[in-house]
């Protein structure tokens, strides 16, 4: 019996489970923690049981009643006598899939409710739905173990405390409530995609994490356009894992990726799930994001990549929401899809605004349509204001190899 | 669970209110009121007199400061309280969306501590 996948594969269901019957995160947590301990004592001479989750479930709710009738006969609370009562009655035995799934979706619900700082959401989906370690969480989003705690225990209190339900929003609240799911969804995938330093494995789990709550998200709630869309969009992003760092460890850009690593199947679900959201009527910015993915992805080399298409979503992502990091690849679609120039004077009329000043990503894409123009040392400097704004040492890295090249080409003697 | 919702709201702009539209203001309000009450969930509730005749008061080394005025100056003052019942945060968050100054002003929701419970976080 391998505990650790084991542990790694079910402590997510199990948890939501548990916590749906016991009504408290922390004794969930604890007793599973107990029935885990009971389990590796046990199964290596007992043998496996047949349903290791449904042996795990009702060993965990065992030891919770014996706990709270213990700490009764200290302190007869009411309440307890009456949860103790509760949790007696419940069915013994193997509850059905749709059950887990069900309680797996409260749960979801419950940590990602707007009533908790956005940060403490996403550690509590991590930590009780996908089941991360404590430590492997703040590993991953560089917060020392403590705070990261602090964070966590300070999300249960708040739920107990403040009375937030356990229960999937209805149906007038879904829309709404599921808007905020899907951020959390979005801001773990994002940091497993995205972020700059960590632990490379952890980051990956990070992503597949998210695939995997967008997938039961998916399950669950089959009429909902946006979470198919951010699904169709996340698979489509993941789908180029291997190719955008080489061997090296350095990064490599999507025109210069080697498309025969990036996954097929995924890039094939994820363009039936986006299109399939859209003939259902999303129109948001999950959508909007994932059409484009969806044209790179199916571009069978770089030139073939749809820019017009690409720079009209752009548009529309735009009117939706302002952010800098649209605005600049907006400006770089345009660049592709009709001239460099327009491009450039696009992007020269961003550089005039103070709050895109520190935006490192501006000059690097100026740089990178100076270098196309052949206007090298423009570019150079470019490249120069980017690497000062630059933090991320991978993409540092890359701006340096950029300028390096520049400077080899301009150079006489070489 | 009990929740207190602090009702928030600009002293100001209430003042400049024309009398129909603070008679409307109350006819909501009233209307909630009676609305709730009629489910059990209304346990109490007021306006508050505005904060330029509130009073606060410390007691610092065995000794009373009173001062005039509220604890805080901010934008928007404390005008009222409803004190409800509701089964979780979710059914208090729907009553507070409900509360007429919701709309221009802010609800703070607090759930009211049992038996001592509430530690410093």
């Amino acid at each position: 019996m391998d505990f650790e996948k084991l542990h790694r594969e079910e402590s997510g269901r199990i948890l939501a489970t548990l916590i749906g019957l016991l009504g408290d995160f922390d004794l969930a947590e604890e007793m599973l923690q107990e029935a885990y301990a009971v389990a590796v004592q046990k199964w290596p001479s007992d043998g496996t049981p047949a349903n290791p989750r449904a042996w795990l479930i009702s060993t965990a709710r065992h030891k919770a009643i014996d706990r709270l009738r213990r700490d009764q006969r200290f302190e007869r609370k009411s309440e307890e006598i009456a949860k103790t009562a509760e949790i007696a009655a419940q069915p013994e035995g193997d509850r059905e899939e749709e059950m887990f799934a069900d309680d797996r979706l409260r749960l979801i619900f419950t940590c990602c409710h707007p009533a908790l700082p956005l940060e403490a959401r996403v550690a509590l989906t991590l930590r009780t739905v996908c089941g991360i370690t404590t430590e492997e969480i703040s590993r991953a989003f560089l917060v020392p173990l403590a705070t990261m705690a602090q964070r966590l225990v300070r999300a249960k209190g708040k739920i107990r405390e403040a009375g937030i339900p356990y229960r999937v929003p209805l149906p007038e609240e879904l829309r709404e409530r599921l808007d905020g799911v899907l951020l959390v969804v979005y801001l773990i995938f994002n940091e497993g995609y995205l972020a700059s330093s960590g632990d490379a494995l952890i980051r990956r789990e990070l992503c597949a994490e998210a695939i995997r709550l967008g997938r039961v998200l998916c399950g669950l709630l089959q009429k909902q356009a946006e979470a198919q869309a951010l699904l169709g969009l996340m698979l489509l992003q993941d789908s180029r894992r291997d190719a955008r760092v080489s061997a090296q460890g350095e990064l490599v850009l999507l025109e210069e990726q080697d498309r025969g690593l990036w996954h097929g199947e995924q890039i094939q679900e994820g363009t039936e799930l986006v299109k399939s959201a859209l003939r259902r009527g999303a129109a948001g910015a999950y959508a909007l994001q994932a059409s484009i993915a969806a044209l790179h992805a199916n571009a069978k080399t770089a030139k073939d990549t749809d820019w017009p298409q690409i720079a009209a979503l752009y548009d529309a992502l735009l009117r939706m929401r302002t952010s800098p990091v649209i605005e600049v690849n907006r400006a770089v679609a345009v660049a592709m899809a009709r001239s460099m120039e327009e491009g450039l004077a696009l992007l020269d009329e961003l550089e005039r605004r103070e709050e895109l000043k520190e935006f490192h990503l501006l000059p690097a894409a100026r740089a990178d349509l100076l270098r196309r123009l052949g206007r090298k040392g423009e570019a150079a400097d470019a490249y120069r204001q980017a690497l000062s704004l630059a933090t991320n040492d991978i993409e540092r890295r890359f701006l340096r190899r950029r300028l390096a090249d520049l400077e080899k080409l301009s150079d006489p003697r070489s | 669970m009990e929740y207190l919702l602090l009702i928030y709201h600009s002293e100001a702009n209430l003042g400049k209110m024309v009398p129909a539209d603070t008679a409307d203001l109350y006819r909501e309000y009233g209307l909630l009121r009676e609305e709730l009450a009629g489910k059990g969930k209304f346990l109490g509730g007021s306006q508050l007199m505005p904060t330029t005749v509130a009073t606060t008061v410390r007691v610092r080394d065995g000794k009373r400061v009173v001062t005039d005025g509220p604890f805080a100056e901010t934008k928007e003052q404390l005008g009222g309280y409803f004190l409800v019942n509701a089964n979780d945060l979710d059914e208090a968050i729907a009553i507070a969306a409900r509360i007429p100054s919701a709309r221009n002003g802010t609800i703070e929701v607090r759930p009211l501590a049992v038996r001592g419970q509430a530690k410093q976080a």
